[in-house]
């Protein structure tokens, strides 16, 4: 147990950051919206928390400031895919390129600070729990707020009249038109609300798991939700599944180094980006399954002909 | 005659009068000043060929788009539209030609969607149950539409409209997607639904229906009303006369040898569907000899696309010796090398398929005719490309801004009579066509029928997949039926009518008897 | 009064050539206003950032220094993102070059042969292409997309010559700086203009700007890529291979990332470090788009992006602004073209408010 304990801890942990970004651009892609900005709005969230809380020492506050600026990135790709019409794929590339700029020049005065009260600690919970108590007392909020996050996404979606509106929408925006449902204002709120989860788990990069501010250390972690997204063929209980999975791989280096096993530690550290390799090769080579899952007009411009 | 419904329902005026309504859009005037009066409880028809705005009006009427000009009274008040959810509060429900329905969800869920308030999924259950019960309208609520019939889909849509307080009903060309006996069941429907009062707009280029069922007509000729009258009274000359403005032209369409050489034969295709939602195809048997044209008639989702991609090498085959072109085993040959053993192919979709929208009409030529010297040691001739887009232009009417104009700056018809001349021009052996004249309007559709008769005196053998009845006994010499991925024997267009062929489309069709008894000319090919 | 987007007939090719300027010219005026938002004296910003760097004969090399990798793999990606395949993993198949380049130049058995450099750029065309040859696979076999696959691989490429030159590959005479040897001069490619650093691999940029161009705008495989980028439908029915034009787009890409991979390290850097490129991979992909995909507007948007590195440098020093300047410009570049953009397709109509017009009707 007091081996199993750390390695389960680190490995939600490790999670937790691409499960805010994963549940984030799923509600996006189930609108027809492909976000491929993640990166960037993530790195910008971790910037933005970082500083707040620095200057505050609130962590919710960080938190909160981080929702807001990714989806202000978002709102910039919403506005040149939604409104203007351009290219998501190269909207997308272009976000994720800013994003990085953006973050770095904000950033460039907090390169290696750490933050002293680190944001660490758990809940203190008012009974005990036997076995699983000490292994929920060291669980951080923000782990508890995603789970919180996957139960809200799977209700709205699969229960809310507004989630049936939205699963229409990305399923064919024209009829839901026709029918007379404001796609593009839907896709608004949808995109948006992808932004604002990918700065949440930047985040808690920032604030949490590091805790410092470093150039692009959200380190592929975006790309990685996205992946995650194909992965758990949009459907929410997949994503969790596929983020603990990553999670546990991004910490299996730290563990066997400690365990003696003497491994470069670069090549631990491809283990995550061979993985999501991996794991979408596995996922994409069923067609079918993909096209009976995806929504069917993810990435496709949409003008609504007044 | 509208007095009389006036009278019956207790209102004086019109449930629905159009004034002056005008819509352009960058290259086209839609509507032009349309005046419209509907009366309630009459079932309206609205005429016009493809492009006359018919689709356009009952968008404004729907509240999908805004006019440019013009006044909407309902019930003798000038309204505003905003919105289908505001249409839907009005009382008015269209039936879109193109289905707006959600595939991946349940028919309740899809009523739910439009439904004001928030009504609960039993609950919208349970209504949908009373409401097809009283129509005739069978379907099952819990159903995900993917798994649902075209027919079956239209029903959802009419029960989606039904549950509304319906005063009016908009039909946007409903029958396109029926056989010939499933449009006389729905014609029973709306003749129900017009006799409790609400008010039927009914869109349609097909003149028989019209007269059948509409108590009046206005008719619609490039965006301007040419006329109204009463489809009970005039003939169908003087009603296709008000629509296109000339008599109805006709094809010049002698009789065809029968006894060329067999140039395309499938023997015994079966093919699973790519497409979740798509036909399996199963032991499909034809031959097409040269000089003649070979119709296969069938509502769209019954396998066409499958056959379609089997016969143009989009799709290879298990068994190379299954498709047989020009006497060479073809089953596995892609698309390329069955070009290069003369067969070319005219899909149904023009922009995105056929042709590339954003690319001018010489790079739209280089797409397949590329076989005819205009690459060089992997170069491209500008100069041969130029000249053969010029020439189909000019050989096949095509009106456009010159070879350089972007396809998609071409009307329908216009686009389809220069993919049509691209691949004509390229003198193939077999030609395999699907929809020929789909969203077409008249004059191009009779110059394209026309050019597929020359095609085949000149020896082409050529193959016409359509759902257009009309168009199939117009044009070619046998004609077969395509249902459920099966495909009939084919007979003499001569020797049957409208009325078989449509007992054939639902699969109703006889067993073939092989044998000397039954002399059809395919069966031959075979030794047994 | 409302604006309301209308889509054109006919794509505007007058707006086509024009918006990468509009682009331009706003991406200069979020520059003013940042600068002055900063503190800085904005007309001296944009001095420093535009002008004090071509100052000189030495600053007009650096230029095209600078230029040139970015235009050889932007000309690469273009025949990919023509036909939509996105290769975003170009800096990676740069590393892999200058990784395969730099075990040729440091192998002991290739130190005398006159061919070294050839060699070497043989290896660095072969490694980026082998790089790029993982995703086209795995496109084509699998179905894998090649965005995510590509750009995991670059921060592989990026650990594999992080523990190469930390371990294995380390110079045993670098005081233990993460560092490759010095590469021989016989494995340097050779200078072109006396004191400054603009080396003969911008030929190699030259002729592949020539060799783009022939094969985008003339060639029929060119034009079969183009069609399959267009449309997957119309490039079925016309029988051209998409499994081809993945392949072709990804190794078009991998060789021109790898060459410019070679012209770094047997160039301006002369040995292996951690980092090999400051982001041309990723600079390339904007570079593309700017040049409209086209080789002639790649070698202006080359210039331009280079100058805007160039620029950043230069007013990092001269007036103290964060180097992340730069990268933050090119993001806003790529943004503001996608929005100029928008008038090529479709027409801005301004609609007053009011009453629908209503026609007299004389009942």
């Amino acid at each position: 147990m007091d081996m199993i304990m750390p390695v389960v801890v680190a490995t939600l942990g490790a999670g937790t950051p691409l499960i805010f970004a994963a549940l984030g651009e799923l509600v996006a892609e189930k609108s027809g919206v492909l976000n491929l900005g993640v990166e960037g709005m993530m790195l910008v969230g971790a910037i933005v928390a970082f500083i707040t809380m620095l200057g505050t020492g609130q962590l919710w506050l960080g938190v909160a400031a981080a929702g807001v600026a990714g989806a202000l990135m978002a709102l910039l790709f919403a506005f040149a895919t939604l409104t203007l019409q351009a290219n998501q794929v190269a909207a997308g590339l272009a976000l994720a390129i800013f994003g990085a700029g953006v973050s770095a020049f904000i950033g460039k005065g907090y390169v290696g600070v750490t933050l002293q009260n680190a944001a660490n600690g758990g809940i203190s919970l008012p009974i005990d729990i036997p076995l699983l108590g000490p292994l929920l007392h060291s669980l951080h909020p923000l782990v508890y707020a995603s789970w919180l996050l996957f139960a809200g996404v799977t209700w709205f979606l699969t229960r809310s009249r507004a989630g049936l509106v939205l699963r229409a929408v990305g399923e064919s925006p024209a009829s839901a038109h026709a029918v007379g449902y404001p796609v593009i204002r839907i896709r608004y709120f949808a995109t948006l609300f992808g932004g604002a989860m990918a700065g949440v788990g930047g985040a808690y990069l920032s604030l949490v798991y590091a805790p410092l501010w470093l150039e692009g250390m959200v380190a592929g972690r975006g790309w990685i939700a996205l992946a995650l997204v194909v992965f758990a063929t949009w459907r929410p209980a997949r994503v969790m599944l596929g983020a603990y999975l990553f999670g546990g791989i991004t910490i299996v280096q730290y563990f066997a180094q400690s365990a003696g096993i003497a491994f470069a530690t670069q090549f631990m550290s491809m283990l995550p980006y061979l993985a999501t390799i991996v794991v979408l090769v596995v996922i994409s080579r069923d067609v079918a399954m993909i096209r009976r899952n995806a929504p069917v007009s993810l990435g496709k411009p949409f003008h609504p002909s007044v | 005659m509208s007095d009389v419904f006036a009278a019956a329902s207790g209102e004086k005026s019109a449930r629905l009068e159009l004034r002056g309504i005008c819509k352009s859009y960058p290259a086209v005037v839609a509507n032009d000043g349309i005046d419209l009066r509907v009366m309630p409880g009459e079932i309206h028809a609205v005429l016009g060929e493809n492009g006359a705005g018919k689709s356009t009006l009952m968008k404004i009427i729907y509240g999908v788009v805004k006019p440019d000009a013009g006044e909407i009274l309902w019930h003798g008040a000038p309204i505003d539209v905003a919105s289908p959810a505001h249409a839907r509060e009005l009382g008015i429900g269209m039936v879109f030609q193109h289905f707006s329905l959600f595939e991946t969800l349940s028919v309740a869920e899809n009523v739910a969607l439009v439904l004001p308030g928030k009504p609960g999924l039993d609950e919208v259950a349970e209504r949908i149950g009373t409401v097809s019960e009283r129509y005739g309208l069978a379907v099952d609520p819990r159903a995900l539409v993917h798994s649902l019939s075209i027919g079956e889909r239209q029903r959802v849509e009419i029960i989606r409209c039904l549950l509304q307080d319906l005063q009016m009903l908009i039909m946007d060309e409903p029958t396109s997607v029926l056989t010939p006996q499933a449009a006389a069941r729905l014609f029973e429907t709306l003749r129900q639904v017009a006799s409790e009062g609400c008010s039927i707009l009914y869109i349609s280029h097909k003149l028989d229906e019209i007269k059948a069922l509409c108590h009046r007509a206005t008719v619609l000729r490039a965006g301007k009303v040419s006329g109204t009258c009463d489809p009970q009274r005039e003939t169908t000359s003087g009603m296709a006369r008000l629509m296109i403005g000339r008599d109805l032209p006709k094809c010049n369409h002698p009789e065809a040898a029968g006894d060329g050489e067999a140039r395309l034969i499938v023997d015994g295709l079966s093919l699973a569907s790519e497409n979740p939602f798509g036909t399996d195809l199963s032991e499909i048997r034809l031959v097409v000899r040269s000089g003649e044209i070979l119709g296969i008639a069938g509502i769209s989702g019954n396998g066409q696309q499958e056959l379609l991609a089997a016969l143009s090498g989009e799709r290879a085959t298990q068994d190379a010796g299954v498709i047989s072109l020009c006497g060479r085993a073809a089953g596995r040959l892609g698309a390329a090398a069955r070009r290069r053993l003369g067969l070319c192919f005219i899909p149904e979709e023009r922009q995105g398929r056929a042709a590339i929208p954003s690319m001018s009409l010489i790079d739209n030529a280089l797409l397949t005719a590329h076989g005819q010297r205009m690459v060089a040691a992997g170069m491209l001739r500008a100069d041969v490309m130029r000249d053969f887009a010029r020439r189909c232009i000019d050989d096949f009417d095509v009106k456009c801004a010159g070879p350089d104009a972007e396809a998609k700056s071409l009307s329908g018809g216009n686009l389809q009579k220069f993919i049509v001349g691209r691949e004509v021009m390229q003198q193939p052996k077999v030609l395999v066509v699907s929809q020929p004249t789909w969203g077409v309007d008249v004059g191009s559709a009779v110059s394209i029928r026309q050019s597929l008769i020359d095609l085949r005196n000149a020896g082409t053998a050529v193959l016409v997949i359509s759902e257009d009845l009309e168009e199939l006994f117009e044009v070619c010499d046998r004609i077969a039926v395509i249902a459920n991925g099966r495909l009939s024997q084919a007979k003499r267009a001569t020797e049957t009518d409208v009325e078989e062929i449509g007992v054939w489309m639902s699969g109703l069709w006889p067993a073939r008897v092989a044998g000397p008894a039954n002399a059809h000319a395919d069966e031959s090919v075979h030794a047994t | 009064m409302q604006l309301r987007l209308e889509p054109r007939a006919l794509q505007s090719r007058a707006m086509r050539y024009a918006s990468p300027v509009i682009a331009a010219a706003l991406t200069l005026v979020m520059g003013f206003i940042l600068f002055a938002a900063l503190g800085k004296n904005p007309l001296a910003a944009f001095h420093a950032f535009f002008i004090a760097p071509i100052n000189s004969i030495n600053g007009v090399a650096e230029l095209f220094l600078k230029a040139s990798p970015l235009v050889l793999i932007a000309i690469g990606l273009a025949v990919g993102f023509r036909s939509n395949i996105w290769n975003i993993g170009a800096e990676g198949q740069l590393t892999v070059g200058a990784i395969a380049a730099g075990w040729v130049a440091l192998n002991p058995a290739f130190a005398d042969s006159p061919l070294l450099l050839a060699g070497m750029i043989v290896a660095g065309a072969v490694g980026g292409m082998a790089w790029a040859a993982v995703p086209a696979f795995l496109r084509t076999r699998f179905n894998a997309n090649e965005i995510l696959v590509s750009l995991m691989l670059t921060y592989v490429a990026q650990l594999l010559v992080n523990y190469l030159v930390f371990g294995p590959w380390r110079d045993p005479q670098g005081f233990n700086t993460p560092q490759s040897p010095l590469f021989a001069d016989a494995a340097l490619f050779p200078i072109l203009i006396e004191n400054t650093r603009l080396n003969a691999s911008v030929l190699l940029t030259l002729v592949a700007v020539a060799v783009g161009w022939v094969f985008l705008n003339k060639s029929f495989l060119g034009y079969k890529t183009r069609v399959v980028g267009l449309s997957s439908a119309a490039a079925r029915y016309a029988g051209f291979s998409e499994k081809r034009t993945v392949w072709i787009g990804m190794l078009a890409g991998g060789a021109a990332a790898g060459l410019a991979g070679v012209g770094e390290v047997a160039g301006p850097l002369g040995q292996l470090f951690p980092t090999i490129s400051p982001g041309y991979g990723f600079t390339a992909i904007i570079v593309a788009f700017v040049g409209r995909l086209d080789p002639v507007g790649i070698v202006f948007a080359g210039l331009l992006m280079s100058l805007l590195y160039l620029g950043g440098d230069s007013a990092q020093i001269s007036m103290g602004l964060p180097a992340a300047a730069a990268s933050l410009f090119q993001g806003a570049l790529l943004f503001f073209l996608l929005g100029a953009d928008v008038l090529v397709n479709y027409r801005v109509r301004v609609i007053r408010a009011g009453p629908v017009a209503r026609r007299s009707f004389s009942a």
